[in-house]
């Protein structure tokens, strides 16, 4: 049996040893056979305390070994009973005589080094037994099921030594981390070698590093960052502290990896974090001077960084920090609001439409989303809490309308001052493009979506029809930015409306061909028809105009080349939207005026009778008293006069005469008179309201016929829940539309329990 | 209203009737007893006929304005409601022949004095848990005169309310009538919205309603109506 012995004080180059273990048929005497290694051992012990002796060579060690190999193997005296008990002796002895005397004369820090230094020294003398013992260990020892030689041996330090010194080390470690967390140098290898002990002696286990050191280390770093906080808490604003934080969360971590167990980086942190930052995370997050309302108004970035980040390694830290910052972008949306509301305010009192307060605050906005949206993605890391709290906030004050209009309504004017030649943006495409791109995304917020697609549609059909649309691209491009966002179905119908006009464009071109191939079929006037598809369009009132005789052939011709084209389509002719350009005869001298039709129409009356009343235009024309005083007022009260009415007061009245103004003129050659259009508001909210009833009813039928019975709650719930995409809906329109249903035998109740319905197929 | 002028005079119509052939084996008693049977029908027959109109073959309004003075009962009373739905009758105002005579067995009357006596037993039973929700149902589905009515107007509805749940709930139908009369968002109230009356007093607790809960599926009026009263009484 060969043996190879590595030992850091005992080198062997090369091992060519004959070993004689012949079992000899000298028995070995008990006392006689451990005088010999007993010998040895006190070699190796003189070693250790650094007396002199000579090296222990490779001979001596096999003399022992054999010599204990003899006693364990010979017949009929087996000593491996005693030879196990001797050496676990052997190890006390040495520990109770060399060991604890020189521990105790040791003082402060000098405690640790000579303990770490015999533990060392133990570790050595245990291997070097265990190697002389070696032979009790494979059969005699797991025979007789006892412990290793090993653990044999530390269990005797641990008891002894460790046992009794234990308390002080702790107390030790704890003031040395103590003293590196004031600032002051420290022996770290020496911190490190300590702690190594706590972990060894453990034997495989952390019992006595969990329990004899971490426990009470653990609780000290909470003392100790306890008092801390309570000073810093006081002096220091809210960034600064967090800079402190951060600084020690990074220095325990350090010191962890240096000196201690890295099992316990994660509890040590923990400590550090919730004396620091959980205990006080709201007065921090509040305080009026430094909190977070502070570093998001003065765009302090990389502290509201850092705030994130210590945050996030709370279990529920950033759940506070989201909500005052849900809190701060309400307030900031809010107050845009009211000032928007406060300018609106003054304007009203002046009697002026504050358009241009509106359409800044709309702009305003944008730029607070932007701004917000900045912080999510940069400080806060686009987590998913951030921007559901930005979302939140937006969707409180968004929802509020500024001035008596909605919301919905505002972001479509918004949008129309872009898109419409002359707005009041003047911007380049990109900027349009960017801009169009971020209304959509404010959209999101509204709730009402219905209602914006609604005034949009209805500011579309004006841009479209009076050709006021800046650039078909960006017509097109935020169609698609609103399909993207909100589905095909919202933006089907604007899509028809664009695509309408190309094809009238062609229509025209056909139209023209057939009045150049018909010579009969001439109306006499420059005619362009647009043919619109009645279900893409806001839907138009159609009044009886009595058209001016110059026109009627006009739409006779084209109804016969229409039919031509198509037998099967009804056409109706919408004259409030069509424009007319009349050549006026005044004295100074002839002009061309741009109308609507209503207007020339009216004008077209005086080329017959030079003055007429009030009631003899509208008998004439056939039109409301609305849309005759409104037309009157732009041909007679605004800048263009070319009606002169009497009395000349500044508003219409039924008991009005008008008559032709030949001494018009202007130095333009050619004028436009707006009519200015009828307020859509309350037909677009009336028409968006009737859909809803359509949409909830449909939303109704359609859950009940695949469930067939349903209770009230979860009804409504699915409900608001299919029809959240265009808009919220009111419970109580909800019950009225399920009421409804039932009257017309679609549902019914159930008769034992009213809280059922039913489908009635 | 004046009294019905005219009273019918023409003789009872049972002659329909035949007698059996004497059978001696016969007990008098027997006898005796079909012959009174034969007598109540007879009865029923011709107190029928002593308020019908006979163009029509029916008791019409104005006969049942008679039988109810002749019965010394208002005609706005319960009772000649109840009696209605006792007779089954399908039509307001009117009683067929059938309905007359399938409601007076039913009754066990057959003469005017009987039918008084047992219009009080009547009540109670139409009153009865089991029997009541159908009456009530009733009462409502005898006011839809014209066909494919399915709404009856406010006025009539608050007429109805108080004849029919008056007397079990007169605070609840005092202050639903009140409301029905100042609300405008129904001109009518359709079977379903009468049903919820009921069940709103069988279940509510009043004035209180603190176990109403309008997130259950109670008509959207009763809604309104719940917020008003809550309202009047100084809000929550």
């Amino acid at each position: 049996m060969l043996l190879l012995f590595i030992d850091r004080s005992f080198t062997v180059p090369s091992f060519d040893v004959q070993v004689k273990l012949g079992r000899g048929n000298m028995e070995i005497e008990l006392e006689q056979g451990w005088e010999i290694i007993e010998r040895g051992i006190t070699r190796l012990k003189n070693i250790l305390e650094g007396l002199p002796e000579p090296k222990f060579s490779s001979t001596n060690y096999m003399e022992l070994y054999t010599t204990v190999y003899n006693m364990c193997t010979q017949k009929p005296h087996d000593y491996s009973q005693q030879l196990y008990d001797r050496y676990r002796e052997s190890i006390e002895d040495y520990i109770n005589s060399m060991v604890l005397p020189s521990l105790r004369e040791k003082h402060d820090e000098f405690m640790p080094r000579e303990l770490v230094k015999r533990w060392e020294n133990h570790k050595v003398l245990v291997r070097w037994l265990s190697h002389i013992f070696h032979y009790l260990d494979p059969e005699f020892i797991p025979r007789r099921s006892l412990l290793p030689l090993r653990e044999v041996g530390f269990i005797c330090f641990r008891n002894l030594v460790y046992h009794a010194f234990y308390r002080d080390l702790r107390v030790w470690v704890l003031s040395l981390i103590d003293q590196e967390r004031e600032g002051e140098e420290i022996d770290r290898a020496l911190l490190k070698n300590v702690v190594d002990i706590f972990v060894e002696i453990g034997m495989g286990r952390m019992d006595c590093y969990d329990n004899d050191l971490e426990a009470a280390m653990l609780k000290a770093t909470a003392v100790y960052y306890s008092r801390k906080a309570s000073n810093w808490i006081l002096e220091d604003s809210c960034p600064d502290y967090l800079f402190k934080v951060e600084e020690c969360l990074k220095r325990e971590k350090d010191r962890v990896s240096h000196s201690l167990h890295s099992r316990s980086e994660p509890k040590l942190l923990e400590k550090v974090q919730n004396e620091l930052l959980s205990l006080h995370e709201n007065q921090l997050l509040e305080n009026k001077d430094s909190g977070l309302h502070v570093l998001l108004r003065d765009d302090m970035v990389d502290d509201l960084s850092r705030m994130f980040r210590l945050f996030s390694r709370l279990r529920y830290g950033l759940e506070t920090v989201a909500d005052l910052f849900r809190q701060h972008v309400t307030g900031e949306g809010t107050a845009l609001v009211k000032q928007a509301e406060d300018a609106a305010s003054n304007k009203k009192c002046l009697s002026e439409p504050d358009s241009v307060g509106l359409q800044v605050f709309v702009r305003k906005v944008i730029e607070l989303h932007d701004k917000y949206l900045a912080y999510v993605s940069d400080c806060f890391q686009n987590h998913t809490l951030f921007h559901k709290a930005l979302k939140e906030a937006f969707e409180i004050f968004c929802n509020k309308g500024v001035s008596g209009s909605s919301s919905a309504e505002l972001l479509a004017t918004f949008c129309d001052n872009i898109l419409k030649k002359g707005g009041s943006e003047k911007l380049s495409d990109e900027a349009i493009e960017e801009t169009l791109e971020k209304v959509v995304k404010v959209l999101a917020y509204i709730s009402d979506k219905d209602l914006f697609a609604e005034f949009y549609r209805k500011k579309l059909a004006r841009r479209l029809l009076f050709d006021k649309s800046a650039n078909d691209d960006h017509e097109r491009s935020i169609l698609t930015k609103l399909k993207q966002q909100c589905g095909g179905q919202f933006t089907s119908k604007m899509e028809g409306m664009v695509t309408d006009l190309t094809l009238a464009r062609e229509n025209q071109t056909s139209f023209e061909e057939y009045l150049g191939n018909n010579a009969n079929a001439n109306p006499g006037i420059d005619l362009t028809v647009t043919v619109l598809t009645t279900g893409f369009w806001p839907s138009y009132k159609s009044f009886d105009l009595n058209l001016p005789v110059e026109m009627v052939k006009c739409v006779e011709v084209f109804r016969e080349f229409y039919q031509t084209k198509t037998k099967h389509r009804k056409i109706t002719w919408i004259y409030s939207l069509g424009t007319c350009n009349l050549i006026g005869k005044f004295e100074p001298k002839t002009m061309e005026l741009i109308v609507t039709t209503y207007q020339a129409s009216a004008l077209l009356l005086f080329n017959t009778a030079d003055r007429l009343s009030y009631s003899e235009i509208m008998a004439q024309l056939n039109l409301t008293d609305d849309d005759v005083v409104r037309l009157l007022h732009s041909l007679s009260c605004a800048k263009y006069k070319i009606l002169i009415k009497d009395p000349n007061t500044k508003t219409i009245s039924p008991t009005d005469s008008f008559e032709f103004n030949t001494k018009f003129t202007d130095k333009m050659r050619r004028i436009k008179i707006p009519l200015p259009p009828v307020d859509e508001k309350k037909k677009v909210i009336e028409d968006v309201d009737k859909d809803r009833r359509y949409a909830i009813d449909a939303s109704i039928v359609r859950i009940m016929k695949s469930r067939k019975t349903l209770c009230h709650q979860p009804l409504v719930m699915e409900c608001v829940a299919q029809l959240g995409r265009m808009f919220k809906p009111d419970i109580k329109a909800i019950k009225k539309r399920i009421e409804d249903l039932i009257s017309r035998d679609y549902l019914e109740r159930d008769k034992d329990n009213p809280n059922l319905f039913r489908y009635l197929a | 209203m004046p009294r019905a002028s005219k009273r019918k005079a023409a003789p009872a119509s049972s002659s329909s009737v035949t007698a059996p052939p004497p059978d001696q084996s016969r007990s008098r008693t027997a006898k005796a007893t079909s012959k009174t049977r034969l007598k109540e029908s007879d009865q029923i027959d011709n107190l029928f006929d002593t308020y019908a109109n006979s163009s029509l073959g029916q008791i019409d309004p104005e006969g049942i304005e008679t039988l109810c003075s002749d019965m010394k009962v208002e005609y706005t009373d319960v009772r000649i409601l109840m009696l209605a739905w006792k007779m089954k009758a399908q039509r307001q105002g009117y009683f067929t022949k059938d309905e007359w005579q399938a409601g007076m067995k039913a009754l066990k009357a057959n003469t005017l004095l009987k039918l008084v006596k047992t219009l009080s037993e009547l009540k109670k039973e139409a009153e009865a848990p089991q029997n009541f929700e159908d009456f009530y149902s009733f009462a409502f589905k005898y006011c839809l005169t014209e066909e494919k009515q399915k709404g009856v107007d406010i006025e009539s509805t608050c007429e109805l309310l108080k004849i029919v749940l008056g007397y079990q709930f007169p605070s609840q139908v005092d202050s639903l009538v009140e409301y029905l009369k100042v609300q405008k968002d129904y001109k009518v109230i359709n079977k379903d919205q009468w049903m919820g009356f009921l069940r709103f007093c069988k279940e509510i607790s009043f004035p209180d309603m603190a176990n109403y809960d309008e997130n259950q599926a109670w008509p959207l009026i009763l809604d309104n109506f719940v917020d008003w009263k809550k309202q009047k009484s100084g809000g929550r």
